[in-house]
């Protein structure tokens, strides 16, 4: 076993753009489920069209990447009205069934043939990232070493960046959760007979709250986007979704750190549990009649399922969540 | 009917034309110039078949080489095709296979449908006598005449829907009697079919046997997540949200649990894969277990029908369903109606599974694909419903397959889903929803 | 039947009657509330049919009913929390058809609910401070900026301090509404919903399931509504409690109202005893059949409730 590759990639993993894509989609998740109660479950198409709308605009229509970024808040702000617009009228579960169809909708679109020529295809759409990384302070293609830390200078750029956006999101949900707003949508939680009887329009402030959470999602993906200089069809499939949810829930959710804190922990243990499968299953720990390098990579998957099943019912508030003040019930 | 024959069985044995996607059979639409010749003496595996213009009204294509290699890239033998078009060539032993074909050989006036597709990459099991597909003239797919494919896309319809009214019926009556959105109910599609597979396969048991089996087996499974998961969670106090987090959790590790000892290719069973006959109905041929799929699963559905309505037993089940706290108060062991809600359910769905596979093969996310056209079907007729639920499948399958006179197959799905979107947005009680109940 | 002004009363006996005939759809001198043809089915059962009825402004009106006679829908439809199948109602003489309830509250008109509603991961003073309406800080952009809103903040604050000290929940103050007996509960709910300072108070059985001790101060706040100007309504059960604080008494059966009148005239009103004995104007029922009525009436409206805000936490709604 290559304790070494296996330690560096396991802290390397912390602050990667895959993480920052989760937390951002954990963040979004957090204002929707969080602090308003509301069931997103297509968390992952408010990321895809994030992605696919900065790709598009800049690769399909020739815009500029920066114009590309507006448009892929846009859109996810057109999906939100959208989906809003009849869900948040209806009962909780039935939000949870048109997002999940929503999300697969917009997957399914953008991986179709009939789309290929806007969208990409299977294969998505590629290198449409270059002003980004025109303004990069450290070398695009250098390589630094911080202790345990290896980065590639476009990395450094990105993860700077990235990680800015996530402590904006937090100091915005910060800011907006001390105030009257988060208290009515924090009240729409608990119950929203209550808020309504009390004047406030509660469906408005539904709307608000999908509207913010669905922006950071497709910041996630915008992130990811620019990062990886690509998008792909298959990154927004909804096992995303509970990827970011996942994330919440093991940070705590209705806490501003809760989606930080557990989308670093909840990917770094994802990823850093395919490392050590592999390098066991390089290393004959496991002898290839039970493990074949194919099933190896199978494996987290397993141990994402589990782990989901296991917080929801065992610590459904989290590590920062107060079970008193917010619990799930799990 | 030897057309019929090849085609459907060509359709088969393709493993890799399957395409994962939901109801992707479309059989003899897809593929309609090749045909297998008359079966053979010999009982190795062997490459068969006839090649036929489409240009030319299917005429049959002579003097085309076919050279066959192993994954090896060793040339294991050349075959041309004779003045019939048909062609006939042993293989030394199972396994995989590339045959390339010469384009030179080509009469004069006869093109390949598509001009990249020389080389075709195929396995053979044992004894198996397998058609390649080579479609020659222009691709008429898309151009045939509408009226043609709505007949036989019309049968694949109600195969779909009558499978999905059968799987989803679980689905539904779980959400009546639980509140719980099941996203972990597609494994048990799929479970049913592995289960199958297992049996079948390995075990070498008679699919019939093995598909009644497998409906024994996965509603043992549902029963057991019921006692060992579901009930103990509801007695928790578990929220809806903690519920549908679980029921996810337990997709992803149950899918993957498939996919890990499974498998990602997609397999066959061993009965009924290779059919002979088949009725020609419009454009395409209908295999007839198509036909026997649909029988089976009316009868199964209206045994279903009969129990719900007059077993007193099943009328508890759509009380529960209807309204639990009223049940309940009116003397119903509600307890009991929801274990048994979860063991047909699943068993329901298993052996969905089971029946789907025997057209699309089996797959390790056969269900996941199928579950959000599940809940697109019963959300039509009605979350929570039992009846409702299986006629909002049902005209859902018939949609799926008949949108795709218009729209692209890949994208036949969003149809459905977008049809879910709307209904909740117009009407979301379903069709046939909770307010025409009470009478 | 709203026009009794020329029929000869039968029985006069109370002055503060106020010139008022003690029957169905009596018309009100200065109605602040009054509702004409209100249908509501569910399904086969129809759940509320109400020919007319009016609230007298000023004044704490009492409907009463058996189990199941409509009463909590009726608030529900005249709040706009339900839709009626027909019918017409207004309040302040502006039309409240096809109004969303917020509105209905902004308007004046502010409910309680039978289940109490307290937001319980909240605190007892958040809950106070949500109750205040048209606040700058719920809006999303001056939400940001503290310094827009933080004076306003202070001003509700001051005024929910005052209003828990009258409602003896002070001590209370920083503890989550979820650690509120169920009186405490009541007495919060409703004054959260006189930070609204509503012009008419709609309380839906505000003495249920509070233990005897907090009654007396519960009814005194009802009453001092009424000194402070307000027109308050109210569902009740026990009688004791109705001849106690309400003016006027109106009474459902059955989704109809089968009388009206003083405390008094309802005391001796046949139709009424008949109602509550199970009984309806000779039509022999069978109180299983009336039990299975009221049983699933109740059940849909649970469900549509339900359908309608998502709210699993109703399940075990208790059923006095």
């Amino acid at each position: 076993m290559n304790w070494n590759l296996i330690f560096t990639s396991i802290f390397s993993a912390i602050f990667i753009k895959e993480t920052i894509f989760y937390v951002l989609g954990a963040q979004g998740l957090n204002i929707h489920y969080g602090y308003t109660g509301l069931m997103n479950f297509g968390q992952a198409g408010f990321m895809a069209v994030g992605a696919y709308g900065l790709a598009v605009s800049v690769e399909t229509f020739g815009w500029s990447l920066w114009v590309g970024i507006l448009v892929g808040i846009g859109w996810a702000i057109l999906l939100a009205l959208l989906l809003g617009l009849p869900a948040l009228r209806l009962r909780g579960d039935y939000l949870a069934i048109v997002t999940i169809a929503a999300a697969e909708i917009i997957r399914l679109v953008a991986r179709s043939e009939s789309t290929e020529s806007v969208a990409g295809g299977n294969s998505g759409i590629n290198n449409f990232a270059g002003a980004f990384y025109d303004l990069n302070p450290w070398v695009n293609t250098r390589r630094y070493d911080f202790g345990p830390f290896s980065y590639s200078g476009q990395d450094l750029w990105i993860q700077a960046v990235g990680w800015g956006v996530v402590l904006l999101m937090a100091l915005l949900t910060f800011l907006l959760m001390r105030s009257p707003w988060g208290r009515v949508l924090r009240s729409i939680r608990e119950n929203e007979d209550a808020v309504r009887s009390l004047g406030k329009n509660v469906y408005a402030y539904k709307m608000q709250s999908l509207v913010l959470g669905g922006v950071m999602g497709a910041l996630g993906g915008i992130v990811l986007a620019i990062g990886n200089q690509s998008v792909q069809p298959d990154t927004f499939a909804t096992r995303t979704t509970f990827i970011c949810y996942g994330a919440l829930i093991l940070g705590g959710a209705a806490r501003v750190w809760g989606p930080v804190l557990g989308g670093i922990i909840f990917y770094v243990a994802f990823r850093g549990l395919d490392v050590i499968i592999r390098q066991m299953e390089k290393a004959d720990i496991v002898p290839e009649s039970i493990m074949t390098s194919t099933q190896s990579g199978v494996v987290r998957f397993v141990f994402l399922g589990g782990a989901l099943m296991l917080l929801m019912v065992f610590r459904p508030q989290g590590i920062l969540g107060d079970r008193k003040e917010l619990a799930f019930d799990g | 009917m030897a057309l019929a024959l090849a085609l459907c069985t060509a359709f088969v044995l393709q493993p890799g034309v399957m395409s994962s996607m939901v109801g992707a059979q479309e059989p003899t639409v897809d593929e309609p110039a090749v045909t297998t010749g008359s079966p053979t003496e010999t009982d190795g595996p062997a490459i068969t078949g006839v090649l036929v213009n489409r240009d030319d009204d299917d005429s049959p294509v002579g003097g085309v080489e076919i050279v066959v290699s192993d994954s090896a890239g060793e040339e294991v033998g050349t075959v041309v095709s004779d003045d019939d078009g048909a062609y006939f060539l042993e293989l030394p032993a199972e396994g995989e296979y590339t045959a390339q074909l010469i384009v030179d050989s080509l009469p004069d006036g006869v093109t390949l449908t598509d001009e990249e597709r020389t080389s075709l990459t195929f396995v053979v099991r044992p004894g198996q006598q397998k058609p390649l597909l080579f479609p020659f003239g222009v691709d008429t797919r898309n151009s045939t005449g509408s009226i043609d494919r709505v007949l036989p896309l019309t049968i694949d319809g109600i195969r779909l829907g009558l499978l999905l009214a059968m799987t989803a019926i679980g689905l539904s009556l779980i959400y009546g009697t639980t509140r719980i959105t099941n996203f972990a109910h597609g494994e048990m599609v799929t479970f049913g079919a592995l289960a199958a597979w297992y049996f079948n396969q390995i075990m070498n048991i008679p699919l019939l046997i093995a598909g009644v089996l497998a409906f024994l087996l996965s509603g043992l499974a549902g029963a057991g997540l019921e006692k060992g998961l579901w009930k103990p969670l509801r007695q928790r106090g578990s929220s809806l949200f903690g519920l549908m987090v679980v029921s996810f959790g337990l997709s992803i590790l149950a899918q993957h649990l498939f996919l890990y000892f499974f498998g990602s290719r997609t397999r066959p069973y061993s009965d009924y894969a290779l059919q002979p006959g088949g009725v020609q109905i419009g454009s395409a041929t209908i295999p007839p277990k198509t036909f026997a799929v649909i029988i089976i699963s009316l009868v199964v559905l209206g045994l279903v029908g009969l129990f719900l309505s007059r077993a007193r037993f099943g009328k508890a089940m759509r009380a529960v369903a209807d309204n639990g706290p009223l049940a309940s108060a009116s003397g119903i062991d509600t307890d009991r109606v929801v274990l048994w809600v979860w063991i047909g359910g699943s068993a329901l769905a298993g052996f969905g599974g089971v029946l789907y596979s025997t057209t699309q093969q089996v797959s390790f996310q056969q269900g996941q694909t199928l579950l959000l056209l599940m809940f697109a079907g019963i959300t039509l007729g009605g979350l929570g419903t039992a009846y409702g639920a299986a006629v909002g499948c049902f005209v859902l399958g018939l949609f799926i397959q008949l949108s795709t006179l218009v729209v692209p197959t890949s994208i036949k799905n969003v149809g459905a889903m977008a049809v879910l979107i709307l209904v909740l947005m117009f009407k979301p009680e379903g069709l046939f929803g909770r307010r025409e109940r009470v009478g | 039947m709203a026009d009794a002004t020329g029929a000869e009363p039968r029985v006069v006996t109370e002055a503060d009657r106020g010139g008022v005939l003690p029957e169905p759809g009596a018309a009100k001198p200065d109605p602040i509330l009054s509702a004409t043809g209100i249908e509501r089915r569910f399904g086969g059962v129809v759940a509320v049919d109400v020919a007319h009825v009016e609230f007298q402004r000023h004044q704490i009106t009492a409907l009463i009913g058996p189990n199941g006679a409509g009463k909590t829908t009726l608030f529900n439809l005249l709040t706009g929390f339900d839709q009626p199948n027909a019918g017409e109602w207004r309040f302040n003489g502006t039309s409240l058809s096809g109004v969303p309830p917020h509105k209905v509250a902004r308007m004046g008109m502010v409910r309680t609910f039978q289940l109490t509603k307290s937001l319980t991961k909240l605190t007892v003073i958040e809950n106070m401070r949500l109750g205040a309406p048209d606040q700058r800080g719920e809006r999303f952009f001056p939400a940001l900026v503290k310094g827009l809103w933080s004076s306003e903040e202070d001003e509700i604050t001051a005024r929910a301090d005052e209003l828990l000290e009258r409602f003896k929940l002070d001590h209370m103050r920083e503890e989550f509404a979820g650690s509120l007996s169920g009186g405490q509960r009541k007495l919060l709910e409703m004054a959260r919903a006189l930070m609204g300072s509503p012009e008419l108070v709609m309380l839906d059985e505000p003495m249920a399931g509070v233990n005897p001790a907090l009654t007396q101060s519960l009814l005194g706040h009802v009453k001092a509504l009424r000194e402070e100007g307000m027109s308050v309504v109210f569902v009740e059960h026990d009688m004791d409690v109705v001849h106690d604080i309400s003016d006027w008494v109106v009474v459902m059966a059955e989704g109809r109202v089968i009388a009206e009148g003083t405390p008094t005239d309802i005391g001796r009103n046949q139709a009424v005893i008949d109602a509550y004995l199970g009984t309806h104007h000779g039509e022999d029922l069978h109180p299983e059949i009336v039990e299975h009525r009221r049983l699933e009436a109740e059940a849909e409206a649970e469900a549509l409730e339900q359908s309608a805000e998502g709210d699993s936490d109703d399940d075990t709604a208790e059923r006095p």
